[in-house]
């Protein structure tokens, strides 16, 4: 099996890293890099539980190669808060409840942050429309269409000044401490992870 | 109308009961912060891919793992022959267990890999560890099987009809099961001297649950302690700890099973599997950690699916349209062997729900189950209660029909009075408290019934089609009172253990035996306990889901965990109170009689200066420096709750709907839920739990449905092919509550985890009948796909017009 040295910019931290040539890129950055947010459902470009953005846009990491994104920024869930305050996407889903078991939200809430970006107001159709490559078995869908909208108003009021972009001075730390509870956790990265496969 | 969320800090301790407060496991979740199984890495893990039969029904001629053993990364191959050997763990047969019996029950060997025959597609023929995730899956692929194939059957009526292949030699004609309930007799008499009737055949589909995350499991084994450890994708760590130690032979004491962040289960990750055991197999005999994760295909291939029934019933009226009699005859599929609690689900989970929310004198329903090539069915989100509750009320919109009277108003007229509670129907079951006509009057008004037949009358003059279909459903929950369980046959007790422990600082950690995955059990228990101690809600932690931490448990399922394990911890935390009441009136030099406690606060009576807050009393227990005569330190309390009976939440669901006779296609114009589940602890996460129920609901009516072609092979193995509803396939959802609270629980509790999609199927399909009325449709098989719905149209146009339960099947 060839094997590749490659680069990915990952929630601002360049890691460098020896995949094979079929590894996929949600196993490198899962299994490889320990950022374990970004979740597998299907492996088959269904659900959008792997979805992280890709030099700025959504895209389901279990279609592309890790070596096909050799070079790329990578943002995945551990990405989206900044300086302890939770990016009003997270915020929308915590107070619309938004998520049960949490498996499709972090693949959900890049996807919303894309459609935002895209649409800074959007519908109710049109959040239904721009999430259907992402599927929730647990929410009936309606408190995820809260949760965008409940963003779309914070991030449109200007209440919170980050437009969902993308923090590039967050450190990546390694895993270990925990957060206090209300504060936004430690990202987690890299925290026991790294073991190759 | 959504309810608003509330910021815990914003509500105080007398309130926090009751309140929709924001769930605290979220931050993990929205962070990345989660731990699902797939996440866990742990040194010199390696990895298990599962070997599976490519066909529904064969005959094993050989198993090849010479070309998988050779390749580089490979540890091993093993088959049922390397589970026989003398230097390999545990002794055979290696057989998955069944947890409920039935006195008619053919039970038959379900070997965790297979020995010699294979009976679904997907069936475990061997597993292959490697070093790594994608070599293991690659060397899956290189074992060769030859098989022998074999003629398969995947219908449970077809299973039954005698010229079938049979299956299991114990088990002739395929029969699993021949079971009865209620008064066949009785029954007969009120047929014979009915004034009308109304009969339909249904096809309850068989549905793949589709969790989102895939199953999963983790073991690690230390040989020189001998413990097994195994994380996993569980709904019921305690229970799979009993199952498995039994299945790979290891001793109980030293297995453990953890419950790390679960990614939803609807009942899929109840039961027992052979792929599970089977890694905490490999990790034992290679001494080192193995992961198993499924793919996706697999999920669909070995998760047990749910309902598959093939019915006819009929419905009996007087003159007047009181409802006289109601006669079922069911052919359940079961699949290829019994899971964990197959036999529960169509005969008690089922048959005693027939009477739905009515006053039904006389009623008799018969199920066979059926042994087949599809996977083994189980427990699917609702299990038996929505194929029930489909079943009355498809009979009871086709009853109104028949008597010519408003759908609305024949409900009304059959429901079972308030004043008849606690009533006992005829299929053996006493409905615990209701009253029936306020959820069904408040969504009589949401949806505006008679504005709506008059604004269906000038749709249909300018040929627009809307239709409004009624759903009044009764669940049972809350399982289960243990002695009565056990009459029916289960091979466990239901009750549900907790554990409450004040730290000697004054905050609390309770354990319980329930296993939330995504349900806020962190958020609600704790809502729970602080309410009942009087202590702040952020001083109160939840553990669940680790058989090392937790005392005992049974798991979640079935509505229970509020019901059942929420009154456990109310048990638990009663007696810590009771504890500390004491010691609080041995300082306060009191007598315990006269000491009183209210919000945290042990107060002596008359004496209003003198008290103790719970907290001190804590300290004073752990430091144990002046406790009452012969009293223990410490302040903690276990307990185990068996609930007296099950309880019964019901509603009302409607569903607006706009069907384009020339398209097939359907469109939501209104769906309205009030659901009666007894009092919330967290309302919010109750109108979540509707929601979500609602949307499986829906997807049964509209998209979902397993399918298997005559060789038993699925046809629906995908995403792609199995349509998991989407956001735009969900309609906007009017959610509302009555509540009357169950009489048998100190929460007042019902249970609301399956609500939703017990009530959703039929309210659909009776509004798509409601709706294609005018083209003397009624009764289009589910899923109604658009191309159902058109040639449900084209043949009754052909047919001009065709019988009242046309076009079911
Ligand atoms: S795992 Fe990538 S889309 Fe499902
Ligand atoms: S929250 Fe469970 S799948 Fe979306």
């Amino acid at each position: 099996m060839t094997e590749h040295d490659i680069t990915l910019t990952v929630n601002g931290t360049e890691r460098e890293l020896t995949v094979d040539a079929r590894t996929l890129l949600v196993h490198a950055i899962r299994d490889e890099l320990g950022y374990t947010g970004a979740n597998v459902g299907c492996e088959s470009s269904l659900c959008g539980a792997c979805t992280v953005r890709m030099d700025g846009d959504a895209m389901k990491s279990c279609t592309a190669l890790a070596v096909q994104a050799d070079g790329a920024e990578i943002e995945t869930v551990e990405g989206l808060a900044e300086g302890g305050e939770f990016h009003p996407i997270q915020e929308g889903f915590q107070e619309e409840h938004g998520l049960q078991c949490g498996y499709c939200t972090p693949g959900m809430m890049l996807t919303a942050v894309d459609l935002l970006e895209e649409n800074p107001d959007p519908s109710r159709e049109e959040i239904r429309e721009g999430l259907e490559g992402n599927l929730c078995r647990c929410t009936g869908y309606q408190n995820i269409v809260n949760a965008v909208e409940n963003a779309a108003d914070s991030m449109g009021s200007g209440a919170v000044a980050d437009g969902g972009e993308r923090p590039d001075d967050r450190p990546v730390t390694d895993g270990g401490e925990t957060a206090d509870c209300g504060e936004v956790p430690d990202d987690g990265t890299a925290s026991g992870g790294g073991e190759p496969e | 109308m959504s309810i608003e969320s509330l910021d815990p800090d914003d509500v105080s301790a007398a309130d926090i009961l009751g309140s929709a407060i924001e769930r605290r496991e979220d931050p993990a979740l929205i962070t990345g912060n989660a731990e699902y199984t797939d996440d866990i890495q742990l040194p010199e893990m390696a990895h298990m891919a599962v070997v599976r039969s490519q066909y529904g029904h064969a005959r094993i001629e050989d198993v090849d793992t010479s070309a998988a053993e050779a390749m580089d990364g490979v540890i091993g191959a093993y088959t049922h022959d390397d589970l026989a050997r003398e230097d390999t763990p545990g002794e055979l047969p290696f057989l998955l267990p069944v947890g409920w019996l039935l006195p008619s029950l053919n039970d038959v060997d379900h070997p965790i890999l297979a020995d010699g025959r294979v009976r679904y597609q997907g069936d475990a023929i061997a597993v292959v560890v490697a070093e790594e995730r994608y070599v293991a899956r690659d060397a899956a692929s290189a074992v060769e099987v030859e098989y022998d194939r074999l003629d398969a059957v995947t219908g449970p009526g077809e299973a039954l009809s005698g010229d079938a292949p049979q299956l299991h030699s114990d088990a002739d004609g395929n029969v699993a099961f021949d079971w009865e309930i209620g008064d066949e007799d009785k029954t007969e008499e009120a047929f014979a001297s009915a004034a009308h009737t109304a009969s339909v055949d249904i096809d309850n589909q068989l549905l793949t649950p589709n969790a989102m995350e895939p199953r999963a499991a983790v073991a690690t084994y230390n040989a020189g302690t001998d413990e097994l450890d195994v994380s996993m994708t569980t709904q019921n760590p305690h229970l799979h700890r009993l199952l498995m130690s039994g299945v790979i032979g290891h001793p109980e004491h030293k297995l453990s099973i953890t419950a790390p962040d679960v990614g939803g289960g609807f009942g899929s990750k109840i039961h027992h599997y052979g792929d599970e055991a089977l890694v905490a197999w490999c990790s034992k005999l290679l001494e080192r950690p193995v992961k198993w994760v499924a793919t996706r295909s697999e999920t669909y291939l070995t998760d047990a699916p749910g309902r598959g029934h093939e019915t006819e019933a009929e419905l009996a009226m007087d003159e007047d349209g009181s409802i006289v009699g109601l006669r079922v005859d069911t052919k359940a599929n079961l699949g290829a062997y019994l899971s964990t609690f197959a036999p529960a689900v169509p005969t008690y989970l089922y048959g005693t729900l027939l009477s739905g929310q009515y006053d039904i004198p006389a009623i008799y329903g018969h199920v066979t189950g059926a042994y087949t090539n599809v996977p083994p069915v189980d427990a699917y989100r609702g299990a038996g209660r929505p194929e029930a509750s489909f079943l009355v009320e498809r009979l009871v919109h086709l009853g109104a029909k028949e008597m010519g009277m408003d759908p609305a108003e024949f409900r009304r007229h059959n429901f079972v009075p308030d004043d008849a509670f606690p009533y006992e129907t005829q299929v053996a079951v006493v409905y615990d408290s209701g009253e029936y006509e306020k959820p069904f009057d408040r969504a009589l008004e949401m949806v505006d019934y008679e504005g709506f037949r008059e604004r269906q009358e000038a749709a249909r003059d300018e040929g627009r089609y809307l239709g409004i279909g009624f759903s009044c459903y009764i669940e049972a929950c809350g399982l289960a009172p243990s002695e009565l369980a056990g009459q029916l046959g289960a091979q466990a007790g239901l009750w549900e253990s907790s554990l409450v422990r004040f730290q000697p600082s004054g905050t609390v950690t309770a354990y319980c035996g329930t296993s939330g995955h995504g349900q806020g059990h962190a958020t609600t228990y704790a809502q729970i306990v602080a309410n009942e101690l009087g202590i702040p809600y952020d001083d109160v932690e939840i553990v669940e889901g680790d058989t090392d931490e937790i005392p005992q448990g049974m798991g979640t399922y079935g509505s229970r965990s509020a019901a059942v394990g929420g009154s456990s911890l109310v048990k638990s935390a009663q007696k810590v109170v009771d504890k500390a009441a004491e010691i609080a009136a041995h300082q306060l030099e009191a007598d315990p009689e006269d000491v009183e406690f209210e919000d945290g606060e042990f107060r002596v009576a008359g004496a209003p200066d003198q008290s103790l807050d719970i907290a001190n009393v804590a300290q004073a227990a752990y430091l144990a420096h002046d406790m009452p005569e012969g009293m223990e330190p410490g302040l903690e309390a276990t307990s185990f709750y068996d609930p007296d009976n099950f309880v019964f939440p019901f509603g009302t669901h409607v569903a607006v709907v706009e069907v384009d006779p020339e398209s097939g296609e359907i469109e939501f114009e209104q769906y309205v839920a009030v659901d009666d589940v007894g009092n919330q602890i967290n309302p919010k996460i109750v109108e979540g739990q509707v929601h979500g129920g609602v949307a499986q609901g829906v997807g049964q009516a509209l998209y979902e449905g397993a399918e298997y072609d005559e060789n038993g092979t699925l046809l629906t193995g995908s995403m792609q092919d199995y349509t998991v509803p989407k956001a735009e396939h969900i309609p906007e959802m009017d959610t509302d509550s009555t509540v009357t609270p169950s009489p048998h629980n100190p929460l007042g509790v019902k249970g609301v985890g399956e609500a939703g999609t017990i009530a959703a199927p039929q309210a659909v399909v009776n509004a798509v009948s409601d709706a294609l009325e005018p083209f003397g449709v009624d009764g289009v098989p589910m899923p109604m796909t658009p191309e159902r719905v058109w040639n449900a149209v084209e043949d009754n146009a052909a047919a001009d017009g065709g019988g009242e339960d046309g076009g079911e099947r």
